[in-house]
């Protein structure tokens, strides 16, 4: 197998808080080839965008990465200095955040906020970090990109936000950019918009993508593959036909059942039964262990990551269609 | 913009109108400056002549409507005891407290800003906590205690700088400035730093309590996403925010230092208005008190339109518009 564009191996980020320490993140593996669009996937809390954070060392205080590798083209970038990560903050690998009203500074112009960005990494006249800027934001999208840049963030609607916010992602034709619920906050068809944008231009450009969602309905259209997180670690990851079609980790058989959908018209929606685990109390062994209705002896020991290859696999001692199969652990 | 001028400039006529009215009647209640201004040897003829000669013997509301009347014309009256008018007077010493305030400010801004952000920046350090600290001494310490306490330490003790006064000026416009000459600026190091002490502390909470709301917000941790420098993100993405609560209440308090530039004046016999105020009071001089409260009101007027021009450059989210200001 050929070097990934992104590894992930054993990354652990904790907030040492006064209450004790909170494991957001314990464990997490990812791979993601160039141009691959992964979805990552869970609940509130479940430390996906802990994880998002961590890749670019972005993660604030009291927070720490306190173990595990960020393999970038084979750099570790969990061991690099702040002045290395800056230059690859942006450039190399881009951020878009959930809340587009929160995520551009309220009192800069657009163009204030596009031209610095080209200039954090290059050497360029701001006439031509101004070009640029103008033509990134006519590739998303948005009309009359010179009155637009002198425009402050307030002026924009949510979805117009979104794109700049995206746009400024693309200034550097990135190997690979994070969104972090992009979408949540947006009106539904904005949402589609933005989705089959973000779909075109990545692959236009052959930019990997990780997606942080909740919505496994935005995952099935967007994504090639997915990894689904509980508590703080990746509890299943796959093809998006495998985890859509052929669920293993009774969690995300949960969370497809818990999608309404128009098939199953009438009848009521099942939903996981109980709550999140509070990330300072987490149960021993399967974190998902209380809620699952497949829970057994042996979930108290935490389960290992199996399954037929590195990228099709669970964290699971009793996985679903295991009875048919014969294939439990 | 315009609209938005001329409607705070007809409020404030109204602020001037009201203000006069509540001075006139207050100066009223300190007492009579017949039993301070005339010789207790004067005879019951000398007397009479003398009110007369000052317009009391008139009752207060015809007093006032002489005044107001007189005042339209720019003649707020004559001062009782230095025979010379009393706008003259006041504004004749108020480069002195306005050079004084100035320069207080420059202090508060100059280390507040920065000592706020790396107190925001940092709050578990220990930098951080000495400079918290210190604002709280700099908010409880009474005035004109740290004026002494400078004046022993720094004039009397170690005499490197002058205790009181202006010292050398030189003129500008016509008008004297200490702080042009070395000898003035010596002069003027101590009561500017005496006054600078409360905003200080007011700047650098103000600033690090910013800080810290905006240091955790999303825009700041997407500017850093871009790779931004910490230099650019803290100088430019948070700077900016933070300045917004800091000028409004600056502007206000520039109002407050020169008014209340009472105490720091009369430490450090410093010739400004506030001392002149003092002094009016004392001697019961009605006109100089009258005049100095009115001019304090324009300028508080004037520094509050400022500070909301100022205010609509910093935040583009506020446009001052005439309909809905």
């Amino acid at each position: 197998m050929t070097e990934p564009l992104l590894r992930v191996d054993g990354l652990k980020t904790h907030f040492l808080t006064r209450a004790g320490t909170v494991k957001a993140v314990d464990g997490v593996d990812l791979r993601l080839d160039r141009g691959e669009i992964l979805g990552l996937v869970g609940e509130s809390g479940s430390g996906k965008s802990v994880t998002g954070q961590s890749i670019l060392g972005l993660v604030d205080p009291p927070g720490r990465v306190v173990g595990g590798r960020v393999l970038f083209q084979g750099e570790d970038l969990v061991g690099a200095g702040e002045k290395r990560l800056r230059a690859i903050r942006g450039r190399r690998i881009a951020m878009i955040f959930q809340d587009p009203m929160m995520t551009l500074n309220p009192v800069l112009s657009i163009g204030t906020q596009m031209v610095e960005a080209v200039q954090a990494h290059e050497t360029v006249g701001r006439a031509e970090a101004w070009e640029r800027s103008r033509r990134a934001l006519a590739r998303v999208g948005i009309a009359s990109p010179d009155e637009r840049l002198a425009s402050y963030p307030h002026q924009f609607s949510g979805g117009m936000r979104q794109r700049v916010a995206i746009a400024i992602a693309l200034l550097h034709s990135p190997d690979l950019i994070i969104a972090d619920e992009p979408t949540t906050a947006l009106d539904v068809t904005i949402q589609a918009q933005i989705l089959f944008e973000v779909q075109t231009l990545c692959r236009e450009t052959g930019t990997a993508l990780i997606w942080v969602t909740h919505d496994l309905a935005v995952v099935s259209a967007l994504a090639d593959r997915v990894a689904v997180m509980y508590a703080g670690r990746v509890v299943e990851t796959g093809t998006v036909t495998e985890i859509i079609g052929n669920p293993r980790h009774p969690y995300t058989r949960g969370l497809l059942e818990s999608v309404p959908s128009r098939n199953r018209r009438g009848v009521p929606l099942r939903s996981i039964p109980g709550m999140t685990p509070s990330v300072l109390d987490l149960p021993e062994g399967c974190a998902f262990r209380p809620r699952c209705d497949r829970s057994t002896g042996a979930c108290t020991t935490m389960p290992e990551l199996v399954g037929e290859r590195e990228d099709r696999a669970w964290r699971c001692w009793n996985p679903v269609g295991a009875e048919a199969r014969g294939d439990a652990a | 913009m315009l609209v938005f001028i001329l409607r705070r400039l007809a409020q404030s006529a109204v602020v001037v109108m009201a203000m006069s009215v509540l001075v006139f009647a207050g100066i009223f209640a300190i007492g009579n400056p017949i039993d301070v201004l005339i010789s207790p040897e004067a005879d019951e003829f000398e007397r009479a002549a003398a009110i007369a000669r000052l317009g009391l013997d008139k009752p207060m509301h015809e007093q006032f409507l002489r005044f107001v009347d007189s005042a339209l014309g720019g003649d707020l009256g004559t001062s009782f005891v230095h025979g010379v008018p009393a706008l003259g007077l006041v504004l004749q010493r108020f480069p002195a407290t306005l050079e004084l305030a100035l320069c207080a400010m420059l202090v508060a801004v100059v280390l507040g800003i920065p000592l706020g952000l790396w107190a925001g920046l940092k709050p578990d350090s220990l930098a951080g906590r000495v400079i918290m600290t210190g604002s709280i001494l700099g908010f409880s310490l009474p005035t004109f205690w740290v004026g002494m306490m400078l004046i022993m330490a720094f004039a009397v003790t170690l005499g490197w700088l002058p205790a009181g006064g202006r010292g050398e000026t030189a003129g500008l416009f016509g008008v004297p400035w200490s702080f042009l000459t070395a000898d003035g600026l010596a002069h003027l190091i101590l009561p500017a730093v005496n006054l600078a002490l409360f905003k200080l502390s007011l700047v650098i909470r103000l600033a690090r309590a910013g800080t810290r709301e905006v240091a955790l917000q999303d825009y700041v941790k997407f500017a850093r996403a871009k790779g931004l420098a910490p230099a650019r993100v803290v100088g430019v993405h948070i700077l900016k925010n933070i300045m917004i609560p800091v000028v409004t209440v600056l502007g206000l308090e520039l109002g407050s230092v020169i008014a209340f530039s009472v105490v720091t004046e009369s430490v450090f016999a410093w010739p400004g208005m506030g001392k002149l105020l003092i002094d009016s009071i004392l001697q019961l001089d009605r006109p100089v008190v009258i005049a100095y409260l009115l001019v304090t009101v324009l300028l508080f007027v004037v520094i509050n339109l400022i500070v909301d021009l100022v205010y609509s450059l910093l935040d583009p989210r506020i446009r001052l518009g005439g309909g809905r200001a």
